[in-house]
Parts: structure tokens; sequence; C-alpha cells
């Protein structure tokens, strides 16, 4: 308690400080938002609440550091890890996924634990417990007299995830499949009726889910740092963000997850870095509870 | 005979932009046979869900024998008795019909220990009665869920009459039914309202059954009360038979 | 005498083989108490899981919080905790047989109440969920704890508590704990048959297969769910004392709250051998255990992986399990007694009412 008190008293007492975390949860925070919208796009077309997204991230994360071991610039992993991840997607999609769809929301739900479990495990036997980062050699300025650094790997991670969304976004908005998405999402049986095929529209949007993993992965192993079970820290975080803002609320979605970006610099800044799991996990509750006393008011529970 | 058993006044209910229900006052006599009638889309399921406590009412007041049920949740007004049927007919799938019945006994006095109890004697036989007397006594070990849909209609019907309410509201309680058999479903309404005294609260869509079998008919049209009246009247009323142009 | 048999023929099976096992296989005794756990791990999990659809992927927070209340009680009774737990103790510890065995009875009886308080508490908040929401919600539960206990230095944090040593031979210890975790399995299993015969259970099943319906006909929900959480909680944490003291460590992350393993061990467990029935939970156990126990050295490694797969292909392509399977193939045997086959009611010789098709 000592210590968290000692914290506040640093913020109050150097606000440029405060900027220094805002900064940093704001840049932190585009690469949860793309994320975010990758899990709540595969939710919202699907109904599947994807319990591996934490772990796709991480497997787009160690792709992209796996480059740098091998003498290849990590940056690139940003374009290779999704084209990498978009496959897995797509047979994880064919043997597991597609069979789940239809039944009740508690199968796709452990089935993608299950797949969770597979990822994590599989990534610690291959490439150990040890946390890693990808090192992009680029540059880390101190800037307000040291007392706030901005990292270019931060600032071009920040970068990449609005462009990586912008593209999305536009996809979604002006190509056919794009549209069949949405309309598969809206109602998914009158638009098989329209004449969509149903079956590749889900199949496309796990893989482009997988796609945005894989890239948000690269920019957590450049601008952050991987971990074969740091996966399951960021499915709760994404589905955090998800439940806060509503399915289809995607301008929610973008600022929730950047205000998670931001409350998480504070938090660990305040509590110290051992509480961060279990921050997010009282977040959880929190958005749980929260979304339960607005449906109180309706007088119906939270499906 | 005459008092009110439900009154609702200037009951309001919107959805996002929709208003389903707008400033809608009925009443329904205690131990009459009521019928609502109106186009798809007037807005008698909502009406009916809102009596029901399924969601809040942007405005107006429920009364149910004289107590203000607005507030209450569906489990509450459900003790007090006041139950609904669903339109899609739910049962519960994975149990046999007589435990279907046996779990619709009343609640409203059940003590905390009850919950550990067996059934006695007494109520099994009145669940096997009440299944007799829908037809579906031979059928009452099988599972639910196996059940056709017409047989699953009568047997959430049983389960109505099992709870011992004071007032039942259906929810077009012969859709899907074969015609042939209506005449018999009608015939245990009519038992149940005249037999065990239930108050009958009914959305219909078939004409012939509700003109037969109600005393007194509302008829909504786009969220609102178009009119009221006895069937006689109701059938001739210009405003009902233009609302219904183009439906039937 | 030869209808009592019949009727109770598992469970005088599993009573006989459960009393002897451990002096025919003494050197697999504590495998074989495990085995019981996992009984008790699955059949408290299907109360709510299979009997009430409702699906937690936290339980092994009642288990982890029985454990740990047991500790407290059995160290507070006799010594300050905070000393006790801390790195720099200095006095050393003693308990007299009288003070382990007090201790240790007193602990078990506070880590069920404890955890079936804990029940009630978190059905207050979680109940409200539904499905995967409850899933997530609970499974939070399960993580937070094992978070917020490694940074609580007065039950001894990430570095967990030792337990006072069991006052006796190591042959006497396994046995005692044995038999332990053996009558609160078989308990459990006479209480269950007992439970899902009255109306708890009907109400339980009803829950499960229509929630609003249940609520739109007066039914007490949340008295049930309540209730139902509780009663799974009490056995979870009274095993969690009585696993504390047969390990004689306790420790956040691996031993109490783990979400990785026992936590999932649990959900398999039920699948395999199939939801919402009495001897599913067992039979799944039974399976489970033994094959992991078998093949868990032969996998490199891999366990967890094939653990992950396992769940996998479980949930995707044999969701109704053992029993279940068994009951779709022979449903005539799984017919209440004393009705009538099906057959006859088909061909028609009992008359059919009008009305009815």
């Amino acid at each position: 308690m000592q210590h968290i008190l000692g914290n506040i008293s640093i913020l109050t007492a150097a606000p440029v400080l405060n900027l220094g975390l805002l900064i940093d949860g704001v840049l932190i925070g585009a690469i949860f938002a793309l994320a975010a919208y990758g899990l709540a796009l595969v939710w919202g077309v699907m109904n599947v609440k994807n319990l591996a997204q934490g772990d796709f991230i991480m497997l787009g994360g160690y792709i992209t550091w796996s480059l740098g071991r091998h003498g290849i610039d990590p940056l690139f992993g940003v374009a290779i890890a999704p084209v990498l991840l978009a496959a897995f997607g797509y047979v994880v999609y064919r043997l597991i996924v597609c069979k789940v769809i239809t039944r009740d929301l508690f199968t796709s739900l452990l089935a993608t634990f299950g797949i969770a479990i597979v990822i994590q495990q599989s990534l610690n036997l291959v490439f150990g417990p040890d946390t890693q980062s990808a090192d992009a050699h680029l540059p880390v300025w101190q800037v307000a007299g040291g007392m706030i650094t901005l990292s270019a790997p931060r600032l071009v991670g920040f970068a990449l995830a609005m462009l990586l969304a912008a593209a999305v976004i536009l996809f979604m908005k002006n190509s056919r499949m794009g549209q069949a998405i949405r309309a598969t999402a809206q109602d998914a049986r009158a638009a098989r009726v329209l004449g969509i095929d149903t079956e590749k529209v889900y199949a496309f949007t796990f893989c482009l889910n997988a796609a945005i993993c894989g890239a948000a992965g690269a920019l957590v192993a450049l601008v952050w740092n991987v971990q074969p079970f740091l996966g399951t820290t960021y499915s709760i975080r994404l589905f955090v963000i998800v439940t806060a803002a509503g399915i289809g609320n995607l301008p929610g979605v973008i600022a929730a997850g950047f205000g998670m970006g931001v409350f998480e610099e504070f938090g660990g800044f305040l509590l110290g870095a051992e509480f961060q799991q279990a921050l997010i996990v009282i977040m959880l509750l929190g958005v749980l509870a929260y979304r339960q006393w607005q449906y109180l008011r309706v007088r119906q529970a939270v499906q | 005979m005459s008092e009110p058993i439900i009154e609702l006044h200037d009951v309001s209910k919107a959805y996002g932009g929709v208003i389903a229900n707008r400033a809608v006052s009925l009443t329904v006599e205690r131990g009459s046979i009521t019928g609502l009638i109106g186009p798809n889309g007037s807005g008698k399921t909502t009406l009916f869900n809102s009596i029901v406590g399924y969601h809040p009412i942007n405005s107006g007041s429920i009364r149910f024998d004289g107590r203000e049920i607005s507030q209450l949740r569906v489990q509450e007004i459900a003790r007090l008795g006041l139950l609904r049927t669903f339109q899609t007919t739910r049962i519960y799938g994975k149990m046999d019909c007589m435990h279907n019945m046996l779990i619709s006994i009343p609640h409203r006095k059940a003590r905390y220990f009850d919950m550990f109890a067996r059934e006695r004697p007494e109520v099994v036989e009145r669940a096997e009665q009440l299944l007799a007397f829908v037809g579906l006594y031979e059928k009452r070990f099988l599972r639910a869920g196996s059940l056709s849909f017409g047989q699953q209609k009568l047997l959430e019907f049983a389960m109505a009459l099992m709870n011992e309410p004071t007032v039942l509201l259906l929810d077009e309680p012969t859709a899907g039914i074969n015609p042939t058999l209506i005449n018999g479903l009608l015939d245990r309404l009519k038992r149940a309202n005249a037999e065990f005294g239930i108050t009958l609260f009914i959305i219909e869509h078939n004409m012939r059954v509700i003109m037969n079998t109600a005393s007194k008919i509302y008829c909504m049209a786009h969220g609102e009360l178009l009119a009221e009246g006895p069937p006689a009247e109701i059938q001739r009323d210009r405003r009902v038979i233009e609302a219904y142009l183009g439906e039937h | 005498m030869t209808l009592f048999v019949r009727r109770n023929l598992p469970f005088l099976l599993i009573f006989a083989m459960g009393a002897v096992a451990p002096f025919l296989f003494p050197d697999i005794s504590n495998e074989i108490a495990v085995l019981w756990l996992m009984i008790l791990f699955a059949s408290t999990w299907d109360i709510l899981g299979g009997q009430m659809g409702y699906n937690s992927l936290g339980n092994i927070f009642f288990f982890g919080a029985g454990m740990y209340i047991c500790a407290v009680v059995q160290i507070g009774l006799y010594y300050d905790v905070g000393m006790y737990t801390s790195g720099a103790r200095t006095t050393h510890i003693v308990f007299t047989n009288a003070q382990y065995f007090t201790g240790f009875a007193l602990g078990t009886l506070a880590g069920g109440v404890g955890a079936a308080v804990l029940a009630v508490a978190a059905g207050f908040i979680l109940f409200g969920l539904r499905g995967p929401y409850f899933a997530i919600g609970t499974l939070g539960l399960a993580i937070a704890a094992a978070e917020l206990i490694s940074s609580w230095e007065w039950v001894g944090a990430a570095s967990g508590i030792s337990m006072p040593v069991f006052p006796g031979a190591p042959e006497t210890q396994k046995l005692f704990f044995y038999f332990l975790l053996f009558a609160l399995a078989f308990v459990l299993l006479i209480f269950l048959r007992w439970l899902y015969s009255t109306n708890f259970g009907i109400a339980l099943n009803a829950i499960r297969d229509d929630e609003e319906k249940a609520e739109a006909m007066g039914l007490h929900t949340r008295r049930y769910k309540r209730t139902a959480w509780a009663i799974s909680a009490a056995f979870l944490g009274v095993s969690g004392a009585i696993f504390a003291n047969m390990t004689g460590f306790i420790e956040p992350r691996d031993i109490a709250f783990p979400t990785t393993t026992f936590n999932l061990y649990m959900v398999v467990m039920v699948l395999l051998g199939g939801k919402g029935t009495l001897w599913g939970p067992v039979v799944g156990a039974v399976i489970f255990h033994t094959l992991k126990e078998v093949t868990w050295t032969y996998f490199l490694g891999w366990q967890y992986v094939a653990l992950g797969l396992l769940i996998v292909v479980t949930i995707v392509y044999f969701q109704q399990g053992v029993v279940g399977w068994l009951m779709e193939k022979y449903p005539r045997r799984f017919l209440p007694r004393g009705t009538q086959q099906p057959d006859q009611r088909a061909i028609g010789l009992a008359p059919q009412p009008e009305g009815a098709e």
C-alpha cells in the first residue's frame, strides 16, 4: 500500500510523467484496439468467442522474433506473420471451428480454449519459457529532460497499428467480401438467401482475424515482449475491451482499446508490474459486473 | 365476476426508436376469456411481455388484482398467479413429461427446505390427472423434447394449469396446430376457465377461434389500441376490418 | 436383501474396491487417492455444469480457498499465521498430536463452510451472467484468486505455506489420507444420488433446459443456483483441506488454484464420461485419470499439448461422453422402472385420447 501512495506522489510531483504514461498508453492501446477489433469481428459474425486470440498474437510475435534470430529484420514480421497466421487460421477453422459454430456457445468457447492450450504449450516446448522481444534496432529518444521516453518502436508500432486498422475498416466498407461479412453478421440466413456463401464468409473472417492477430503479435514482439503463457493475459484483456464496448460498436472498441492501454500504463506504474495480470482480471470481473448491473435494469440476464 | 383482475393504464414501450406500444389502456375481467387481436407487428406480444415483467415499460401502470406490478420481476409476478405461455412453446426438453409437470407446481409458498422434498403422492396424482386432461397420460415418461409440436403445446398448457394460476396469458395457443385438433384444445381452454376458474387473456390470429371463445376482444394496430368490445361488434367494426385488409 | 444389492450394486462395488485397493496396490495408493479426488472434482463440476447448465471454468477457486482457509485455521489456532509464513521465522514450530488433529478437523470444517460462503458471494456477482460470460467470469475468479494470494504476504504469498507435519509413519499417513479422500468421494456420490432424486434435481434440470421458462413459472431459480454452487463448493473446500495436508505444502499458482490443470480436468472428465448423469463424471474421471497416469511419461514434454488436443477432440466429436453415448445406443435400459415399453404405446394398444396426435 505504501509504495502505491509513493508512486501516486511521484505522479503528482512531476506532471510530465503523466503525459509520458498517457503517450505510452495510447501507443500500446493502438495494438490492443487492432486485436480487439479482430476478436469483435469473429464474435459478431460467427458468435465464436475466441479464447485463443491472445495465443494467436503470441504466435505472430514468436514468428517475428524468430525472423530476428535468423538475421532478417523483424520489421518484416509485420508482413510475414499475418500471412502465416492466416494459413494457420484456415487450418484451425476447417478442422475445428467450422464444426462448432452451430453448436452452443460453451462448445465454441471450450474448443478455442483447447486450441489456446495447444498453442501455449507448443510454444513453451519449442521456444522455452523465457520472455523474448524482437529488436528492430530503432532509436529511443529521451524528451522533456529525461522524464518521457519516446521509443521509435512504439511510434512505429502505433503508426502501423493505425494503418492496419484503417486498411481493415476500408476493406470491410468497400470490398464485396467486406460487405458480405457485414451482411452475414447481421443475419446469416438472410445472407444465404441472397446468395452469399456464408461458409466462405466464416472461413475468411476467421483467417482475417488470424492475420490481424499475426500483425498485432509482430508489433507486440517489437514493442513489448512475448512469452508462451502471456497469451491468456492478452485474451482476457481483449475480452474486457470488447465486452466493455459492445460488439457492434466499432468506435467504442477502438476507444476502449486505447483506454485499456492508458489504464494499464497507469496501473502498472502505480501498483507495480507483478500486479499486471491481477489488474486485468479484476477489470474483467468489473466489466462483467457492470454489464450485469446494466441488464438488471432491464430485468434480464447477460446472454 | 366483473371486477378487473388486470388493469393497464397508458402503457407505453419503445425499443430503440421503435414504439411498440403507445398508451395502451385495457382491463381484463376476473373469470373471463378476453381476446387480443391485431395484424402482425401491432405490438400484442410486446404488451404481454410487459405485463409479465419480461421487460420494463417506459410509462404507464399495470395492476394485477389491484396491485401495481410494473416494477416486479418475472418470477415475482408468476408467483402472484399471473402466468403466460410462449408463442414458441417452451418446455423442458431433456426431461420427461412427468418431471415437467412436477417442477411446475406453484412456488409461492415454497420454503427453503421444500427444495429437498420428494413430491407427495397427491401432487403426482394431480400431475397425472392434468396430463390425462390434455391427453398426454400415456406419454408421460417420454422426453418432452421428443413430443410433436402440438403435443408440446398441450404439455405447456398442462404445466400452466399445474401452477394453479389466477390468470393465464396465452400467446397464439392454436398456432401451428393441425386444424382438426383445434376443437380439442379450445374445449380444454373453456373447461379450464369454467371448472378451474382461470381467467384467460388470449392473443389469437385465428378469428373463428377467438370469436367463439372470448367474451370481450381488444384489437391493436401499430402499437395502439384500435377497438374493443364483444365479438359481434368487433367483427363488424370497420377499423378492425381495415386494419386486417391485406392480412387475411 | 437381493433387492437392496441390485439397486445399490454400483455403490457396493465401489465401496468394496475402494476399501481394499490401498492394500492390494500399496505402490500406487497415492495415485488411487488422487483418483477419488478426480471423481470428486468431476461430480462437483457436473452439479453446476451438467445438471444445471452453468459451465464453470473456475471451480478450482473453491478447492484452493478451502485449502488456504484450512491452513490458516490449522496454524492460526496455535501460532501467529503471519509469523509462521514469514521467511524470517526464528521460533521452532512444533504441533502436538492433539494440536495437529484438532487443527486439521477444525480446519477442514472451516474450509468447507468457508468455500460454501464464498460460493454464495460469487453467485451474487456471477449468476446474472449466462453461458460463455459465466464461464469466463469464473475463470477470471480463479485467476484473480491465484494472483491476489500470490501477493498476500500474510499467507506466504507466492512461496506458499508449509503445512504442519502429519504425526505418524509415512505408511499410516498414506492410508489416512487415502481413506479420507475415498470416504469424501463416496459420501458425495451417495449424497448426489439422493439429491438428484428430489425436487432439487428436477429444478436444476429445469434451469438447464430453459431458465427463462423456469422463472416464468415462478421457480426460485436463485435459491437453487446458490445452493447448488454452495454444495459443490463445500465438497471442493473440504477436499482442498485434505489435499493440503496430504501434500504437506500449498502454493497459490500450481497447487491451490491450478487453472490449467485440475481446473480443466474437471471439465474434460465430465465431457468424456457424460454430462448430467450421476455416473458419467465417475466414468469420465476413471478413464481420464487412468489414461493420464499411464501415458503421461510417454509424452516427453508434450503432455499438455495432448491435453489441449483431447479437450478439442472431445468437445467437437464426442460431446455426449461415454454414458451419453450409451444412453443413445440403448435407450430402453435407461427408462425409469415401472413404465410400459414404448412400442406398445406406438402400436396403439392403449386408446388414443382425442386432441393428441
